[in-house]
C-alpha cells in the first residue's frame, strides 16, 4: 500500500491553545513528511469556525491559559463536537496535549465552573487547590505491543481521573502524570490520544511523531522511510536524563 | 526595632563576607539571612533612603532599563542604591540595602533603584513603599515558575490596589495591552513607540495578550512592533491603547550595535543615540526616560544618560574569546529571543553562533519555549552553530527543524570545549553567543578565569 499523497493536519485554536510552544509539534509533522516526500497540508479551525470531520487525517489541540480554555470549551461544544466524533469514528488521529487533553474528556471542573468536554475520552478532570503538577515527566507506553518511552515536561493544575475501562496512554516512570497518584499518564481510545506531555513533545520523541504520521495516513510504521535521527535521539536521551531515567 | 537591627546587619554582612571568601558570588545570601532574622529589614533599611525608592518590573529588560535609568540619575549627582547585579527577589534587594547600610541608622545612598522579579512585586511593594513603579511588559516566560500571564497581571493589579500601591506614581508601557490596562483610571504616565515603519507584517507566533483584559474580545491591532506590543483597540468594549506622554518616533535600528530615535517627552523632544541594539532596547530606553521624567529629570540629562549607557554583561556586551570578538546576547524566553534573532538578522552575511541552553532553576526547567522562538529568522543565514549546555541536543534539534542544515550544527554539551570550538571559526568575523541565564553566568565565569572578561559583581 502506498502512502496517501498528503498528511492533512488540522490545528484547533492554534491562536489560543499554543501556550507551551505547541507549534513545535506541528513543525515536526511538517518536516518529517517533507523529508520523506510526503505532502503536508495544515489548516486551522478557531473560535466560530466550522470543522470538517472528513477532511483531515490528524486533529491537534494544544494547551492554553484558563481564560482561553474556557472560550475553546464552549466553542468546541457548539461548533466542533460532531465533526470530532465523526473524525474519530473513521479512524483519524485526534491528539490533545495538556489543556487540549482535558477538553477531550467528559468534563473539566475549574474553580466552580464545569466545562463540558468533547467526550472522546472517558475521563474527567478537576482543578484542585493543591499545587500544580510540574516537572520533567517520562512514561512507558505500549502502542504496538513493545514498551517505549515518551519523555518531556508537564505543567497542569487539573487532576485527570480515568473512568472505569478507560485505557491510559502509559505508565508513569518519573513525574506526576494524570493526577499524581494513580501512576497513569494520558489516555487513549483508538486513535484518540491525550497526554500531559506538553508543548513540543514530538521533536524529542520522534518515534511517536512517526507512529502518529503512519497511523493518520493509515500505513504501517515500517513503510515510512527512515531518517537520520541523531539529533532527535540525542534530545530524547537528554529529556530522559532530565526526568531522572537512566540512558536507554 | 532599629536598636535590634544593628547586630543582625553585622551578622548577615559577616555571612556574606565568609561566602565570598569561599568563592561564592553571594549576591543574595546575606540578604536572605537578614530577612530570616528580621522579616521587615527591607522596610527598615529602605526607610533610610532620603528620596525613597523606585521599582522596575517586567518580563524582559529589567536589568537594562535599570542600568539606563541609573546612568541618567547618577549624571545628575543622585547617589543610588541599585541592585545592578540583577538579584531581584527579596534576598537580592535586602543584600543590596545591607551593603549600603551604615552605622547609626544611616545609609550610603539617597534613592533606591530596584529591579524586581515579577512574582515578588507585590511583596516588595509592601516592604519598599516606593514612590514610583515602572511596569515594562509581560511576555510568556518560564511557565513552570511564573504561571500564566493573566495570573501575574492579576497579582500586579491587586498590589496596586492596596493603600501602598494606590499611592505610587505608576509608569506603564502603553503598547503592552495587559500592562497598559493596569494604569487606567489612575493617571499613569505612559510610554510607547509611534513609528509605522516598524510595523511587522504579522504577529509573532508566540504573541500573548491578544484578547482584551476587560471583556475578552480579540483586540484589533493597527500596528504590531514586537511580540504583542503595538497599537491596539478593543472594538467590543472600546478600550484602546492610551496615548503615551513619552514616546519614540523615527526609530533607526543599526544592526547588533546601536539604535537611534527621536525622544518626545512633555518637556520637548531630542535625538537619542543608544549604544544598545534592537527595538527592545528602544523600549528599555523609553521606560528609563519615562521613569526619569516622572522624577523631574531635565530632558538633556536624560538624553546624555541614555547615550552613555554601555551594554551590561550578556546584554549585547562585546567580549574577546581567544582573540576573537564575540557578542553575548542573553536569550531566556520567546519574546526576548525573537528580538535578539531579529536584531541578528539585521546584520548581513552568514553568522557563526554558539547557543547555550541550560535548564537549571533560574533558566526554567522546561525548555519547551525554544520552539516558540523564531529561529527560522536565521535559517539559511547560519554558517555554523555550536550548541552547548545541559539541554544542548534540544537546541540543536530546534535549529534543524528551523531549517538550518544539520551539517552546520555541532553538538558539544561541555561549555569550555564548545567555547573553544566556536571561537576557532572565521577569526575576523564576530561570534554571536546566545546563552540562557545560568549559561551566561557560567560563560562569564569561564571568561573571567581565562582573563578575557573582568569581574564586575559588586
Amino acid at each position: 500500500m502506498t502512502p496517501s499523497p498528503s498528511l492533512r493536519v488540522c490545528a484547533l485554536y492554534p491562536d489560543l491553545m499554543n501556550i507551551y510552544a505547541d507549534r513545535g509539534n506541528l513543525l515536526v509533522f511538517e518536516r518529517r513528511c517533507a523529508w520523506r516526500g510526503i505532502g503536508f497540508e495544515l489548516s486551522a479551525s478557531s473560535l466560530g469556525d466550522s470543522l470538517d470531520g472528513a477532511a483531515h487525517d490528524l486533529y491537534y489541540i494544544g494547551g492554553g491559559q484558563d481564560r482561553d480554555q474556557i472560550l475553546c470549551a464552549e466553542d468546541l461544544h457548539e461548533h466542533k463536537h460532531l465533526a470530532l466524533h465523526e473524525a474519530a469514528s473513521r479512524g483519524a488521529v485526534v491528539l490533545g496535549v495538556c489543556g487540549g487533553y482535558q477538553l477531550l474528556g467528559g468534563s473539566y471542573v475549574l474553580e466552580g465552573d464545569t466545562l463540558a468536554g468533547v467526550e472522546l475520552l472517558p475521563l474527567h478532570t478537576v482543578r484542585e487547590p493543591a499545587p500544580r503538577l510540574t516537572g520533567n515527566l517520562a512514561i512507558e507506553v505500549l502502542l504496538d505491543g513493545s514498551p517505549r518511552v515518551l519523555a518531556g515536561f508537564e505543567n497542569h493544575g487539573g487532576r485527570t481521573h480515568l473512568d472505569a475501562g478507560c485505557e491510559p496512554l502509559g505508565r508513569v516512570l518519573k513525574g506526576h502524570g494524570n493526577d499524581g497518584r494513580s501512576g497513569y499518564e494520558g489516555a487513549r481510545a483508538g486513535n484518540v490520544i491525550g497526554t500531559y506531555l506538553h508543548g513540543p513533545l514530538l521533536p524529542k520523541n520522534a518515534w511517536f511523531a512517526d507512529w502518529l504520521i503512519a497511523t493518520a495516513l493509515g500505513v504501517d510504521h515500517s513503510e515510512l522511510a527512515p531518517l537520520d535521527d541523531s539529533f532527535e535521539r540525542a534530545a530524547h536521551e537528554s529529556a530522559r536524563r532530565a526526568a531522572g531515567l537512566p540512558a536507554a | 526595632m532599629t536598636v535590634l537591627l544593628a547586630p543582625k546587619l553585622a551578622l548577615a554582612r559577616g555571612a556574606g563576607a565568609l561566602s565570598r571568601l569561599r568563592g561564592g558570588g553571594a549576591t543574595s545570601l546575606p540578604g536572605k539571612l537578614l530577612v530570616r532574622m528580621e522579616p521587615h529589614a527591607i522596610s527598615a533599611l529602605a526607610a533610610r533612603l532620603r528620596f525613597g525608592c523606585t521599582l522596575i518590573s517586567a518580563t524582559n529588560g529589567k536589568t537594562t532599563t535599570a542600568a539606563l535609568a541609573a546612568s541618567v540619575l547618577e549624571r545628575g549627582g543622585v547617589s543610588l542604591v541599585h541592585n545592578q547585579a540583577g538579584a531581584n527577589m527579596a534576598g537580592g534587594i535586602a543584600s543590596t540595602l545591607l551593603a549600603a547600610s551604615r552605622t547609626r541608622g544611616r545609609i550610603d545612598g539617597e534613592l533606591g533603584l530596584f529591579e524586581v522579579d515579577e512574582l515578588w512585586l507585590d511583596r516588595l511593594l509592601a516592604e519598599l513603599r516606593p514612590r514610583a513603579v515602572l511596569l515594562g511588559n509581560l511576555f510568556r516566560d518560564q511557565l513552570d515558575r511564573y504561571g500564566e500571564l493573566d495570573t501575574i497581571a492579576e497579582r500586579w493589579s491587586r498590589a496596586l490596589a492596596t493603600p501602598v500601591g494606590a499611592r505610587v506614581r505608576l509608569l506603564c508601557n502603553a503598547d503592552d495591552p495587559l500592562v497598559a490596562d493596569l494604569g487606567r483610571e489612575r493617571g499613569a504616565l505612559y510610554f510607547g513607540v509611534e513609528d509605522d515603519s516598524l510595523t511587522l507584517s504579522r504577529m509573532a507566533h508566540a504573541a500573548d495578550a491578544k484578547h482584551c483584559r476587560r471583556c475578552g474580545s480579540p483586540y484589533t491591532f493597527d500596528a504590531v512592533y514586537l511580540g504583542h506590543l503595538g497599537h491596539y483597540r478593543c472594538d467590543s468594549c472600546g478600550q484602546a491603547r492610551p496615548s503615551p506622554a513619552v514616546f519614540a518616533t523615527d526609530v533607526r535600528l543599526q544592526g547588533v550595535r546601536a539604535a537611534r530615535f527621536r525622544l518626545h517627552t512633555p518637556a520637548g523632544q531630542a535625538e537619542v543615540a543608544l549604544a544598545l541594539p534592537g527595538l527592545y532596547n528602544v523600549y528599555n530606553a523609553l521606560a528609563a526616560a519615562a521613569l526619569c521624567t516622572a522624577l523631574d529629570v531635565p530632558l538633556e540629562q536624560i538624553v546624555e544618560g541614555l547615550r552613555d549607557t554601555a551594554a551590561a554583561f550578556g546584554r549585547a556586551e562585546t567580549v574577546t574569546v581567544a582573540g576573537r570578538p564575540a557578542q553575548i546576547l542573553l536569550i531566556k524566553n520567546p519574546a526576548g529571543a525573537n528580538e535578539v534573532l531579529r536584531t541578528l538578522a539585521l546584520e548581513g552575511g552568514e553568522h557563526e553562533l554558539l547557543g547555550v541552553l541550560n535548564d537549571r532553576t533560574a533558566d526554567g526547567h522546561d525548555v519547551s519555549w525554544i520552539w516558540d522562538a523564531d529561529f527560522e529568522l536565521l535559517a539559511g543565514r547560519v554558517r555554523r552553530a555550536v550548541c552547548s549546555g545541559t539541554r544542548a541536543a534540544e537546541l540543536a534539534l530546534r535549529l534543524k527543524y528551523a531549517g538550518v542544515e544539520p551539517g552546520r550544527i555541532e553538538l558539544v554539551e561541555d561549555l569550555p570545549r564548545a567555547l573553544d570550538i566556536a571561537a576557532g571559526g572565521e577569526r575576523e568575523q564576530p561570534l554571536y553567543v546566545l546563552p540562557t541565564y545560568t549559561a551566561m553566568l557560567a560563560l562569564r565565569e569561564l571568561l573571567v578565569r581565562r582573563g578575557e572578561a573582568t569581574s564586575s559583581w559588586r
